[in-house]
């Protein structure tokens, strides 16, 4: 079948049948929509946070009547001729905006001591969508805390309810144990039993999160992860495929993680044995510095500067910035 | 006296029991229908004008047409009974108490889609029915009416009655298929709509209890016939639920066209406001659907007379006009609280709401706290625009169709009764007074 060509923001690219707007806009590479519940190699994701609504201005070349609504970027598959308005169009900023504040309002908001300040989706979209301030005056929401055994840490309040963590389990596990209870504001990740989560692959439910909500429970206040250092890393696994990142601060691994592409999206899922249990520089092959070049707080190359410079140097370059 | 199509026999002894109901013409449209091809019954559907009355007022015969039929695929008829909408009992009533209308119905229905096994997906809270349906099903077998080889036509089907688990989202399309699956009642991301995806994945046709109870009498008379009943592209009768200030709270079933003012003042509907009272304002279509004070329910803005019709209804858009909705008729005289009743219908949309999607999750939470501290005497006057904002957040920007029915009735007692929330702000202690006044009025 012949590509699809759209048009978003101004700027078209050919697709092949079956492209999502948000695929189509990720090729383009520059201002693609963001989107906390969508994760690529995860089936069934997506369509539930709304952040990634655009405005559909010409749904194709044959019937170029716009959509009445948004539409949610991730699910929406492009037609031909398709012209579609992402960051141009004040209707979709202003949604997006909404949907931060709804993200926020019952947010904890406790980036100061949350593991996953640094590297936090919900972090990286307020900074750019967000309000400075909230009009929420109520009382934010608290849920009972749930024991998931030894390794992972949930911490409900910050959950923003993607689903990634649930559709990890059912996906990649023999046996999900945790799912959704409850509905409405007060739905949340839950054992129900309180069992542990406990196979070889449940330690990806914490890569998976976009916040904070399931942290590595062994990684747990060691260290902001601006100050540790992330190598690429490899080990012989008999279970994954042994290819990780190893977060190091003076010689020592203090957290294992898996590669992830420039969109936050995991490359290959690692096993619990290498995330939790090898956090000795001799366990790896540790190689170059891991570049991450996402829109992350704690982007690209600072990690090098970090590595070679005295600390001034850090100092001066994100002035430069 | 308007014509009646499914009360017709509402006051029949024991018209509940499969023997009264055939006395009474039941299951005649199944012979007619099994004389004539499925499409030949669907294109009756559609000459009738009948459209979906769960709210959406969707043209039915246009829906069955969707029907992927190149699919190798079962296909399945589901009929959603899971009312929950405040203000609305239409489908309860007919259910209770004329069961094999609805039966029958699906007969005939699934005959024309070619589904060959179809369900009947009932709110959980309404054991009673579930009760009478299962009954009535078992009667319907044993008669030859349901199972193989209906009536000797080679048609076979069997009818299931599901109980949901009480959950109002499950009302919505997507999210009643996922529960009849099994799964958490989330409603699902279309398109792909259920005509094509739908129950297990196969094509599959939801309708509302009482469109499907319509059908029988469009077999049996012809979809001219029913066509020409009512005004314009609102053709047939409606069940309308009526309660709140009238004399006569009840289910009617009207003629399409019927003037509001008739309908809320005539002695053959609901009679009028109790003790003399001012009609202040009304819900005409279901809790979800914008409210109206009393000149714009009874005329139009360009000052024609209201009619209970789809298109009388929506005249004039959100600004001045309101749906027709499920017909849940709702009418409040002049002592009603406007902030009060929204805030209790925004409390159930809170507790509603699945929790899926972030707009509908945290939005109608909030809207319920603001609503709240206005109508208890801690509201600032910013917080009303504060509401229409929320509002506007979240209409449009949903999964399904509940953040729209929660925004709604926010944004229209805003727009028309804004005074009384300012009355609010402005004079907290009045409201305290209201709510002593209230509690004493349980005292005694």
């Amino acid at each position: 079948m012949n590509n699809l060509k759209v048009t978003i923001d101004g700027k078209s690219i050919e697709v092949p049948p079956g492209t999502t707007i948000l695929q189509a806009a990720r090729m383009i590479g520059e201002n693609y929509p963001p989107a906390m519940c969508y994760y690529t190699p995860l089936k069934e994701t997506g369509g539930k946070c709304r952040v990634c609504l655009v405005k559909v201005t010409q749904g194709s070349e044959a019937n170029p009547r716009p959509m009445p609504k948004l539409v949610a970027s991730c699910l929406t598959r492009v037609e031909h001729g398709m012209v579609i308005e992402n960051e141009t169009s004040p209707e979709v900023l202003e949604a997006r905006k909404g949907v931060v504040e709804f993200l926020l309002i019952n947010h904890p908001l406790d980036c100061p001591v949350c593991d996953q300040a640094g590297e936090c989706d919900l972090q990286n979209l307020s900074y750019k969508h967000g309000t400075e301030s909230t009009r929420y005056e109520e009382g934010r929401r608290e849920f009972d805390k749930i024991d998931l055994g030894e390794n992972i840490q949930l911490h409900m309040t910050r959950c923003i309810l993607c689903y990634r963590c649930v559709y990890t389990a059912d996906q990649l596990t023999n046996k999900r144990v945790h799912g959704v209870i409850n509905r409405g504001d007060v739905s949340e990740i839950s054992t129900y039993i309180q069992n542990a989560i406990d196979n070889d692959f449940s330690g990806n439910i914490i890569d998976v999160c976009p916040v904070g909500a399931l942290t590595d429970k062994k990684y747990r206040f060691k260290q902001r992860v601006w100050f540790s250092k992330p190598f690429y890393a490899h080990r012989e696994c008999d279970k994954c495929k042994g290819e990780a990142v190893a977060w190091v601060k003076n010689n020592d691994v203090i957290r294992v993680t898996a590669r992830k592409n420039k969109f936050g999206e995991v490359l290959d899922f690692i096993c619990n044995n290498c995330r939790f249990e090898h956090k000795n520089m001799n366990d790896w092959t540790i190689g170059e510095p891991y570049e991450m070049d996402n829109d992350s707080v704690i982007t690209t190359n600072k990690y090098k500067v970090l590595d070679h410079s005295p600390a001034v140097n850090v100092d001066a370059k994100f002035v430069s910035e | 006296m308007s014509k009646k199509i499914l009360l017709q026999h509402i006051n029949v002894p024991g018209i509940h029991t499969l023997e009264t109901y055939v006395a009474h013409g039941g299951y005649q449209s199944l012979k007619k229908a099994f004389s004539m091809s499925p499409d030949e019954v669907t294109e009756e559907v559609k000459k009738s004008g009948l459209r979906g009355r769960g709210g959406a007022g969707f043209p039915t015969g246009m829906k069955w047409s969707f029907l992927d039929k190149k699919s190798e695929k079962p296909r399945y008829l589901v009929c959603n009974a899971d009312e929950s909408e405040p203000g609305t009992f239409k489908d309860r009533y007919l259910m209770q108490h004329i069961p094999h209308a609805l039966i029958e119905g699906m007969i005939t229905s699934s005959y024309a889609l070619g589904a060959r096994t179809s369900y009947i997906y009932v709110r959980g809270e309404m054991m009673n029915v579930i009760q009478i349906l299962e009954k009535a099903i078992q009667e319907s077998y044993k008669a030859g009416y349901l199972g193989n080889n209906i009536l000797g036509s080679n048609y076979s089907l069997d009818l299931y009655v599901h109980p949901g688990g009480g959950a109002y989202i499950c009302g919505e399309e997507t999210a009643l298929l996922e529960s009849l699956e099994g799964k958490r009642g989330n409603p699902r991301n279309k398109p792909p709509f259920p005509a094509v995806w739908g129950l297990y994945g196969c094509p599959t046709v939801v309708n509302n209890v009482e469109t499907i109870a319509d059908v029988p009498w469009i077999v049996n008379n012809g979809g001219e016939a029913y066509a020409a009943i009512g005004v314009g592209k609102s053709t047939g009768t409606k069940l309308i639920s009526a309660c709140g200030n009238i004399n006569k709270p009840g289910v009617y079933e009207i003629e399409l066209g019927v003037t509001v003012e008739d309908f809320i003042y005539s002695d053959q509907y609901c009679g009028g406001i109790p003790n003399g009272k001012k009609l202040k304002a009304v819900v005409a279509g279901g809790s979800s659907v914008p409210i109206l004070p009393a000149e714009l329910i009874l005329r139009t803005i360009n000052g024609e007379p209201r009619l209970m019709t789809y298109e009388s209804l929506s005249d004039g858009g959100f600004v001045s006009g309101t749906m027709l909705g499920s017909g849940g008729f709702i009418v409040y005289d002049e002592d009603q609280c406007i902030v009060r009743n929204l805030w209790n219908f925004t409390r159930f949309y809170h507790h509603e709401s699945c929790g899926q999607c972030s707009p509908c999750r945290e939005g109608t939470g909030w809207m319920e706290k603001v609503l709240h501290r206005i109508e208890y005497g801690h509201g600032k006057m910013s917080d009303i625009d504060l509401l229409v904002d929320i509002a506007k957040k979240i209409e449009g920007k949903t999964i399904c169709p509940l953040g729209e029915a929660a925004a709604w009735p926010v944004a229209s007692a805003i727009r028309h009764f804004r005074h009384e929330f300012e009355e609010h702000v402005r004079n907290p202690e009045s409201c305290c007074k209201r709510h002593l006044h209230r509690s004493m009025e349980l005292v005694h």
